[in-house]
């Protein structure tokens, strides 16, 4: 029987659009892109040209600071643009797709067979090493470290996400054999987050892996979450974190041989015609996805991710690097006489001053309007409400601000990246921006103490 | 609406950057966003925002002031009457008081709000919503016979000095009505206490015979315990004082929707509460005057005690910002208002300088929760180490 811990402080927000569990029909993404801008602070070092055919799994670029890791082809076909940004950053390196996902070849073996080294090399050149994430700062792991712990949370709490029993089933084997290859790579376990009601599902087959049940509402499923309840992060710790689609992918090269970067995504929102799941290409165009799947009744916005941490897209833009959701809604920018009076039934609000309260089930279109202007820090309590962790938000805010690196460290910037925080910058009264505050918190600690 | 938002639409670019009247930039900005919630979307973090904000926040802590305040324009009225023996309605009393009230109201929020744009002006920054509330809770602390021009010094001196020159709304150490009304008890004793400055008409007035004016509290400085009004009156709030500080039972009203709807915190007014019965119990121990022998829960009924507690000490800004520093910043506020009472006949009112005290004291208590929370993380992680 696993532990069970029961967390209280968090927030579900109810919004429409939830994703049908059903497949949509699968449709050929014509391109599919890596964007180097996914992974804050890389310094990617461009190894293909325009004009070059590649297959899955073949080197598109690498970072100049970690050399030996290697950001592969999702798929295969013909690199068609580097895309540059402003000062000549890369934003984007965009592939046409010839639709037979052909793979170039890697080692085929059992992995509880190989080395720790032999499963990193694999790992590093296969290009399915970035998806290891390294807690503190949930940058990509760097390969000469050994984690105390390797987490994955079994299941996503934020609003309108993909249900992980859905999108995992039938997969048990390429799951199993993705574990076995993790657990070479830590002294300690892998560790899975799971929530009550899946204590008999998909992860109750798989080996090799502790349990831990996680009851309450959202950052529940968050992985941060998850390790500060079981093993919180101290200065000099590295716990790695991964998520379950992305185990697959590893599972599956040891299986075949081969990169198969298809995963299923949830194209969920109020926006969205008939939310429900596709099976996509890694870093998938979204044109094909959206092209009449919303309801285009005004101005909306694509978000690749969920709300609360995703990014804003473009509607032919590409997925994210680690994102398996993708969510539309309304555009918020529009005035509303009297907003703050008016007793606004169809918002949502985790204050009683609105009345989302006296309906817990009923669900709500929320657009992107910040409903306020930002203010100075003046009601007190709020995130502590909805951050399930020994960690004073406030004054982690506080202390980042004023670059007070000690107090930073004694607060708890190790054990937390946005995600976390996300619900905190929902919920404020004064709209701090406090995700973008956390990341330049965190991008200070790695410039003056290093990665 | 349509043509009133056209209409700002209009004019918009003349208050902007490079505009005619750029000037008055953040007055513009400040009528705009009260008249209509701005059209700003989410740059970066997360995409949606709850309906919460700083507008709305206010608005719930002024509609539980309603109460009281409509309860204290019916006292002004009624205590008048009491006073010169006039026989008046409920209606009427109410009518009469509301119209003494007003010119208050006016001088308060013209004078607050005035400085408030100025200040906002000058420093480019939007108009923030802090006055909203402090302009309806200086009337409401002020003797009803405070002459207008004190009572807008008294503003100008609390927006000032209590509150613009740290930065404005959210950066106040001290609570701002609070300090309003400490300048006036210091700098004009005479129209702050006493028996005749809380009816209306007293001072220039003889009043019937056996009519005294004085406060249930300032009767006991008096050594006038038997005639102090009855616990049900001072329950129910009629006795003078204050113009919104008497009725408990109109103040328990705003109590229950800031604690419903969270915005004040129950922790701090709890731990008044429990402070002053502690402290007024153990005073009761030792019965060495009229104060110290008067049943701690009275402490509760009497003087600013109620109002302070729930619209004062609660205040998010100056109160203690951590959880667990608001049960001592609120227990200690209950101990030092029967101290002060007790130990300081000069100043019956404890419930102002115990709570300006304590928002003084109240980083020194955050300082401490947080140091005490950085240890004990410490700990913990050096206990995981060793294990």
């Amino acid at each position: 029987m696993s532990k069970v811990i029961n967390l209280k402080r968090g927030l579900n927000i109810r919004l429409k659009g939830d994703a049908e569990k059903v497949l949509g029909t699968s449709f050929e993404a014509d391109k599919v892109a890596l964007k180097p801008t996914d992974f804050p602070g890389l310094a990617p070092k461009i190894l293909v040209k325009a004009g070059q055919v590649v297959k899955a799994g073949e080197p598109v670029f690498f970072d100049k600071n970690n050399p030996d890791i290697l950001f592969t082809a999702p798929t295969s076909g013909e690199v068609v643009a580097v895309n540059r940004g402003e000062r000549r950053r890369v934003l984007e390196i965009v592939i046409k797709a010839d639709g037979k996902n052909v793979s170039a070849e890697f080692t085929k073996t059992d992995p509880q067979k190989l080395s720790r080294e032999e499963i990193k090399e694999q790992l590093k050149i296969s290009g399915m090493w970035p998806f290891l994430k390294q807690r503190p700062y949930g940058t990509v792991a760097k390969t000469e470290s050994v984690p105390l712990h390797i987490f994955i949370s079994g299941f996503d709490s934020a609003p309108l996400a993909p249900d992980y029993e859905f999108i995992l089933k039938e997969q048990t084997s390429a799951f199993q054999t993705g574990i076995n290859a993790l657990s070479k790579l830590t002294d300690g376990q892998i560790q899975v987050g799971i929530r009550p009601d899946q204590s008999a599902g998909f992860f109750s087959g798989i080996k090799n892996i502790g349990i831990t049940q996680f009851s309450g509402p959202h950052p529940a499923g968050n992985v941060g979450i998850q390790i500060h309840q079981v093993s919180p992060i101290s200065k000099g710790d590295i716990i790695w974190t991964i998520s379950p689609q992305e185990v697959i992918f590893i599972g599956r090269l040891f299986e075949t041989g081969k990169a198969d970067f298809t995963k299923t995504i949830a194209l969920t929102g109020s926006e969205v015609t008939s939310p429900k799941y596709y099976k996509v290409i890694h870093g998938t165009s979204l044109s094909g996805l959206l092209k009449k799947a919303t309801k285009q009744e005004g101005k909306e916005r694509y978000i690749s991710g969920n709300v609360l941490t995703g990014a804003q897209v473009d509607a032919d833009d590409f997925l994210g690097f680690y994102d398996q959701q993708v969510t539309v809604i309304p555009e918020g920018d529009y005035y509303e006489f009297l907003g703050w009076a008016m007793p606004r039934l169809n918002k949502f609000s985790i204050s009683h001053s609105y009345f989302s309260w006296l309906n817990p089930k009923k669900t709500y279109k929320a657009d992107s309007n910040l409903n306020g202007e930002e203010r100075a820090y003046v009601m007190t309590g709020q995130y502590d409400k909805v951050l399930p962790m020994d960690i004073l938000p406030v004054y982690l805010m506080k202390a980042i601000i004023a670059e007070d690196i000690d107090k930073m460290e004694q607060l708890g910037i190790y054990e937390v990246v946005e995600e976390d925080l996300a619900l905190c910058e929902y919920v404020c009264t004064s709209k701090t921006e406090v995700q973008r505050i956390l990341r330049e918190g965190i991008n200070l600690m790695i410039k003056e103490l290093g990665n | 609406m349509k043509s009133l938002r056209k209409f700002l639409d209009n004019k918009k670019p003349l208050f902007q950057k490079g505009g005619k009247l750029a000037k008055f930039g953040s007055t513009f900005g400040a009528i705009e966003t009260f008249l209509f919630t701005p059209n700003h979307t989410s740059k970066s973090g997360v995409h949606i925002h709850d309906a919460i904000d700083l507008k709305r926040t206010m608005t719930v802590v002024i509609l539980a002031l309603v109460p009281a305040m409509l309860f204290g324009s019916w006292n002004i009225g009624y205590q008048n009457g009491l006073a010169f023996g006039i026989e008046r309605g409920i209606i009427d009393n109410f009518i009469f008081g509301f119209l003494k009230l007003i010119p208050l109201l006016v001088v308060s929020y013209g004078v607050g709000l005035g400085i408030e744009f100025i200040a906002a002006q000058i420093r480019g920054h939007e108009v923030n919503e802090g006055y909203l509330v402090t302009g309806i809770l200086i009337p409401l602390i002020m003797p009803v016979n405070i002459p207008l021009w004190m009572l807008a010094l008294a503003v100008a001196f609390a927006v000032i000095f209590g509150k613009e020159i740290f930065g404005g709304t959210g950066y106040n150490i001290m609570n701002v009505a609070l300090l309003a009304r400490a300048f006036l008890f210091f700098a004009y004793p005479s129209q702050m206490s006493g028996d005749s400055v809380w009816i209306y008409d007293l001072p220039n007035k003889v009043p019937i015979d056996g009519f005294s004016g004085a406060t249930p509290l300032g009767q006991i400085g008096q050594g006038a315990v038997s005639k102090m009004a009855s616990f049900h009156d001072m329950f129910m709030g009629f006795i003078p004082g204050s113009i919104g500080e008497t009725s408990i039972i109109a103040i328990l009203i705003g109590a229950a929707i800031l604690i419903f709807t969270g915005i004040g915190s129950w922790k701090i007014m709890l731990s008044v509460v429990l402070g002053t019965l502690s402290m007024g119990f153990l005073c009761n121990l030792f019965p060495l005057n009229d104060y110290m022998a008067l049943p701690g829960y009275y402490h509760l009924v009497m003087g600013g005690f109620a109002f302070g507690t729930v619209f004062m000490a609660t205040d998010p800004v100056t109160a203690s910002h951590t959880e667990k520093g608001k049960w001592i910043y609120g227990f200690m506020i209950g101990v030092l208002v029967v101290l002060i009472r007790i130990f300081n006949p000069a100043y019956p009112e404890g419930m102002m300088l115990a709570i300006l005290l304590m928002n003084v004291w109240s980083p020194l208590i955050d300082y401490f929760v947080v140091e005490g929370h950085i240890k004990r993380r410490m700990k913990k992680a050096k206990l995981k180490a060793n294990a």
